[in-house]
């Protein structure tokens, strides 16, 4: 398959991309911001995803979906990235409908069509320190009668505080540390015992800390199997991050093209500003590393949707190539400003804060760039 | 389609096994097992000899030209197959040329008919050697501000001057060659020229670099004639055929950035590092700077791939080049100040049997150059700032 769009692609963008740009660009994320928005995101904006069929893009055509892979979800996270758009669509449709796909059975025959049909939000929980560490799973389910009990807690639950239901990553057996004896649970968001707590972050997201105090599920919840829970894991940490590297790489470009906009118009020293070799080289390296990391995560999208076993290193160099690339392109973006840029009113900042976001969003540049060095066995 | 493709992979494969010897299938020991062709070659051994023989008979030095150019007329799809067959048994090159990477393009886009049919089909059998006649000295990588000129003398031009950074000028049968024809016009007085280096007036001299080799020349023209047909393309528009020329050469400069292989660079040194009780190398700091490496080659790898689907189907920007030269270059330094680092003392060695005659050493010192030759990085990022991201400015 060619490293570029397909027609068919091509004209997902065509549409994707107008539609995000005029139904919320980044003043839609302002005026939320502004009113304190406790939701965090435009229900009526993710009623139009379900309507366009963007919610249901990884879902299956027999349940609803469109049945298309990463490399579509990717064009629509791209999108989302660029106009820094709120909305529960990585988590849900990229992340839950991954894992629910993989592990298939009762509990995703119920939940895939009602993702497609925007009318579920589903929340991964898997984090349990400030750093991601999915193997380290420490939050305990123990049977009970015919299902599980839960206890513990987790950290940056992305749409914890609004999903219908949660993926929660637990431990069944083993110790913290190892991939096996881990088992994923669907945990209704109402379940008794279960309390989030969002907290507002540095770019106006939401994120929950969850408290799971003796939450009891049935068997019928766990995802996969119990004590492999790290096979229905994978495809959603996969998919979480291919998305996330996706959605880096519309920030990174929002942000460039804003900067490649301004050093053509901002005059100093009677001079476009556009004109100093000092700025122009800078934005000819920040140009090559962008366009490095497009191909990059082209590439880990492709694999992902074919298969190919190696997928799980690509996913890490897109999502540790999406991040320095990214964050090469916000930090420039406030230099070239120049005081303007550390303002509220400008936008640049506001790329700068969701660049952070996401970079940590299921493992930063410094994980993923590790976990290179382990799938090559150093 | 897919299953012709099969049948072409094993008639390649037996092919392969009758033809390529062992001895082409191993590493090669130092940068002479090399062959270049041309009137002065000499075979280092029977196998590369045999080797050479076979594939140039298939057409397979060449195998995406036509036939009547002296290649096997390949589909992209059938070269890609024999490629991959090729290093799927570590076969070694069997021509490196001049001929083939730059003009051999060049002249498959600019020559009349006859020239192809007589430069093509030497080049594929390599029978003539080439270099390239494009730097000057005080000129660099302003390349357009050379002086060599060619006087106008009704069925011939009498060229005069002096080129710089020759490769391997003083093997070369033949030259291509950047002449000002025209001292009025700019961009639009150089013609792209032809000529034996037996030609009376061309002499040569060995630049000796500090990786201790000379593979570059300076080269001086001292009233050479040069017949009025020797050239491509137009008269005067030579430019064009150069900065053509100039896309195969960064590409390939390019390429060096990704390697070869698929090993990374921390598995590679897994052995001379050594490794800790976790698994890891010994040294976590250089661990890290090889994980990083690591991650930005597997990066530019995907876009060595992306450059190249976009560029067969003209999706590239035409600048995209200098992208890929940039990068790639970059890329290439770092990863043999890494490969210094890793080899520790041993790879200091400069004259020992173990260490090929200091071949990292000499290589990491080569790779300075990368970021030199074919356009400075610093000449990259100025054409992609103004040709891609078309900002402001003279």
């Amino acid at each position: 398959m060619p490293l570029y769009h397909s027609e068919d692609q091509a004209m997902l963008k065509d549409s994707v991309a107008p539609f995000i740009a005029d139904a919320a660009p980044v003043s839609h994320l302002r005026k939320l911001r502004d009113s304190k928005d406790e939701t965090g995101f435009s229900r009526d904006l993710w009623k139009q995803f379900a309507e366009m069929g963007f919610s249901g893009v990884l879902v299956p055509e027999d349940k609803g979906g469109l049945g298309l892979g990463h490399a579509e979800a990717g064009i629509i996270l791209e999108e989302i990235g660029r106009n820094l758009t709120p909305s529960p669509f990585l988590a849900t449709s990229v992340a839950a409908a991954s894992a629910l796909k993989a592990a298939g059975g009762a509990v995703a025959d119920e939940w895939l069509p009602r993702i497609a049909a925007g009318d579920a939000i589903i929340a991964p929980a898997i984090d349990e320190s400030a750093r991601h560490r999915p193997e380290r799973t420490a939050l305990k389910a123990e049977r009970s009668g015919n299902g599980f009990k839960l206890s513990g807690t987790k950290t940056f639950v992305i749409s914890g505080h609004v999903a219908d239901m949660l993926l929660v990553a637990a431990r069944t057996a083993g110790a913290p540390g190892e991939t096996d004896g881990l088992t994923l649970f669907a945990v209704p968001r109402d379940a008794a015992g279960l309390t989030a707590d969002p907290r507002r972050l540095v770019d106006s997201s939401l994120a929950s800390k969850l408290t799971l105090d003796g939450v009891e599920v049935t068997a019928d919840a766990v995802i996969g199997e119990v004590d492999g829970g790290w096979s229905a894991m994978a495809p959603l940490l996969a998919a979480a991050r291919a998305g996330a590297s996706a959605e880096l790489l519309g920030v990174g470009q929002g942000a460039m093209d804003m900067t490649m906009t301004y050093l053509k118009q901002r005059k100093q020293f009677g001079q476009l500003i556009g004109e100093f070799q000092a700025l122009q080289h800078r934005a000819a390296h920040l140009y090559s590393e962008m366009e490095i990391a497009r191909a990059t995560v082209m590439k880990a999208q492709q694999l992902l949707d074919e298969g190919n076993e190696g997928a799980e290193l690509m996913v890490s160099v897109a999502k540790a190539k999406a991040g320095a690339a990214t964050n090469l392109a916000v930090r420039e973006g406030v230099q070239m400003h120049g005081g303007i840029g550390m303002t509220d009113e400008y936008d640049i900042g506001l790329y700068t804060k969701r660049d952070r976001a996401l970079a940590e969003f299921m493992g930063d540049v410094s994980y993923h760039t590790d976990r290179v060095a382990r799938l090559n066995g150093y | 389609m897919s299953e012709n493709l099969e049948a072409f992979r094993s008639e390649i494969r037996a092919w392969l096994e009758a033809n390529c010897p062992a001895e082409m299938r191993e590493p090669m020991k130092s940068e002479d097992d090399t062959y270049w062709g041309g009137r002065k070659a000499v075979f280092k051994s029977e196998a590369q000899k045999a080797w050479f023989e076979a594939c140039r008979d298939k057409g397979y030095t060449v195998p995406d030209w036509p036939k009547a150019y002296g290649g096997a007329g390949l589909s992209a799809a059938e070269t890609k197959v024999l490629r991959e067959e090729m290093a799927r048994i570590n076969a070694r090159s069997p021509l490196s040329s001049f001929g083939i990477w730059m003009l051999g393009p060049a002249l498959l886009q600019f020559g009349t008919e006859d020239q192809k049919v007589h430069y093509l089909n030497q080049i594929a059998r390599g029978e003539i050697r080439w270099c390239q006649g494009y730097s000057e000295p005080g000129s660099g990588s302003d390349l357009v501000s050379l002086q060599t000129f060619g006087e106008d003398k009704g069925d011939h031009w009498v060229v005069n001057g002096q080129k710089i950074w020759t490769s391997y000028a003083d093997k070369a049968d033949w030259i291509f060659c950047l002449v000002r024809t025209d001292k009025t016009n700019k961009y639009q007085g150089i013609t792209f020229m032809l000529f034996d280096m037996e030609s009376p007036g061309v002499s040569t001299k060995p630049i000796l670099l500090i990786s201790g080799n000379s593979p570059f020349c300076e080269t001086f023209f001292d009233n050479v004639k040069v017949p009025k047909d020797q050239f491509v393309g137009t008269v005067n528009r030579g430019w064009d055929v150069a900065k053509y020329l100039l896309g195969h050469e960064r590409e390939m400069i390019s390429a060096g950035g990704a390697g070869a292989d698929m090993v990374s660079a921390g598995a590679l040194y897994a052995k001379s590092l050594g490794k800790n009780a976790n698994g890891e190398l010994d040294d976590p700091i250089l661990r890290a700077k090889m994980a990083e490496f690591d991650v930005d080659v597997f990066a530019f790898r995907a876009m060595g791939e992306r450059f190249m689907d976009m560029w067969k189907t003209g999706r590239a920007h035409p600048a995209s080049s200098n992208m890929m030269k940039y990068s790639g270059t970059e890329l290439n330094k770092r990863r043999y100040e890494l490969v210094m680092s890793g080899s520790g003392s041993e790879g200091l060695e400069w004259e020992s049997d173990e260490s090929r005659n200091g071949a990292s050493a000499r290589t990491w010192l080569r790779t300075k150059a990368n970021s030199i030759e074919g356009g400075t990085s610093e000449v990259m990022l100025n054409v992609i700032s103004k040709r891609i991201l078309e900002l402001p400015g003279g």
